[in-house]
């Protein structure tokens, strides 16, 4: 690692600390020597208003997204959209976001799909650099674009295929939507576009957990301790397992994929982000409710 | 709705104040469209009393990822002059740029020209390569519902 990493003893409890950056961690950082801070939000336009100063905007649909297929960019993709924000493969990169950091998480896991290395979550994400009173601006930092090297994106490590899905049938699966998706009442997130697929319910088999169980109310990560009592506890889960995480596109199971990975230390969890509008359109494929 | 992705630039079918409005993006590079939808955003404004803090009175805009509330008010002079109410949360600037682009459109236009938009116009403005197709739906979904509450308004009051 490059960059120091949070020494606070909430973040030292867990499997990883060096994944997550605490606010007032941050705020010392700002300006730091190979030190990137960017910000990934659902509202494309919400950095704009105001952003963490030195921050840039990273959106998930715009820049992570091929614009044609439905996948990740590529890996000559992934290098420009890293290298035209000044990140070199040896830069640290610290993520944050809106809605408790799904699609910050959902960056850091695209970016892991890429193997960067070192690349951590702000703990609490916009919302609690705000809450905090901590600055904002709308200045866009000027950057000095470099060279990214062209990664292959790695799909087997920690992402999932429905065929992937269709052999771990049987073995440990998270569904990490709303209690009323799962159930196969709701098609989509409750007050979202209840559309995008043809049939509800969930995989077989699969634990119902929704991602805000892993979230305190300020949008910070819960302690490894409440955490190990939900998932290990409560849910049966083990490290050792081979675990899958979905939700309805990937962005909140790329939340609870960070929580069981970098949190708990969970060896073999893959996100299937095809998830609920993949699976709930998908022909022939088994659903239960 | 096949063609609803194609980046159309033709305002000719649109009301002036729209037609005028698309003409603004489409003259801009797409960054600059990003700042005139958050100037948009800011410039949408505040519900008027008969409406603020009773969003339960208003029509919810499903389409919208976040909470978008709705409400038409259709007057009785000849023109049907249609007006428009929109509340959109800030943190949600995307949709509240889409709510101001609207609201500034039709806003005290006749019910008739608000009803000859065509449902395709969200796609008129040049936004779609700025903020992504996906993100695209909500405007449309707010276009569609107006339309449904001028039309509702008007055929009531021509059977009484």
């Amino acid at each position: 690692m490059t960059t120091q990493t949070d020494p606070q003893s909430k973040l030292a409890a867990y499997s990883h600390p060096e994944r997550l950056v605490s606010t007032q961690w941050l705020a010392e950082h700002l300006g730091a020597d190979n030190l990137v801070v960017l910000e990934s939000n659902e509202d494309v336009l919400l950095y704009d208003t105001g952003h963490i100063p030195g921050a840039l905007k990273l959106d998930w649909h715009l820049d992570l997204n091929d614009q044609l297929t439905r996948d990740y960019v590529d890996g000559e993709q992934f290098a420009r959209v890293m290298g035209e924000r000044g990140i070199g493969r040896d830069t640290t990169v610290v993520l944050y976001g809106d809605k408790s950091n799904w699609w910050a998480t959902y960056a850091l896991w695209v970016m892991s799909l890429f193997g960067h290395e070192d690349v951590r979550i702000l703990d609490g994400g916009r919302a609690a650099w705000i809450a905090e009173g901590r600055e904002l601006t709308t200045d866009v930092p000027q950057v000095s674009p470099v060279d990214y090297p062209v990664v292959e994106r790695d799909d087997r490590t920690i992402r999932a295929f429905k065929q992937d899905v269709l052999e771990h049938l049987g073995r440990p699966m998270v569904d990490v939507r709303s209690p009323g998706e799962f159930s196969g009442e709701l098609l989509a997130i409750p007050d979202y576009p209840q559309e995008g697929a043809m049939r509800g319910g969930h995989i077989p088999g699969a634990k119902s957990v929704p991602w805000g169980r892993a979230a305190n109310e300020d949008g910070t990560f819960k302690s490894r301790e409440e955490l190990e009592e939900i998932y290990l506890g409560e849910q049966g889960l083990e490290p050792s397992d081979d675990v899958v995480a979905y939700c309805r596109i990937g962005e909140r199971s790329s939340h609870t994929w960070f929580v069981l990975t970098h949190l708990l230390g969970f060896e073999r969890v893959r996100n299937y982000d095809g998830s609920w509008t993949e699976w709930g359109n998908a022909v022939g494929v088994p659903v239960e409710r | 709705m096949a063609a609803q992705f194609s980046a159309s630039t033709r305002t000719d079918d649109l009301p002036a104040a729209m037609a005028e409005l698309a003409g603004e993006f489409h003259a801009l590079e797409q960054k600059d469209r990003l700042q005139l939808l958050l100037e948009l955003a800011g410039d949408l404004p505040d519900l008027p009393e008969q409406y603020a803090g009773r969003l339960d009175e208003m029509e919810r805009v499903d389409e919208c990822q976040s909470p978008v509330f709705l409400a038409v008010e259709v007057e009785d002079d000849p023109s049907r002059t249609a007006h428009i109410f929109l509340s959109a949360p800030p943190e949600a600037p995307t949709t509240r740029g889409f709510a101001g682009i609207l609201h500034e459109s039709l806003d005290g236009l006749p019910a008739e020209e608000i009803l000859a938009v065509p449902d395709e116009a969200p796609y008129r403005f040049g936004l779609a390569e700025a903020v992504s197709p996906l993100r695209m739906r909500g405007m449309v979904g707010m276009l569609g519902r107006i339309k449904r509450q001028v039309r509702a308004r008007t055929t009531l009051d021509e059977r009484q």
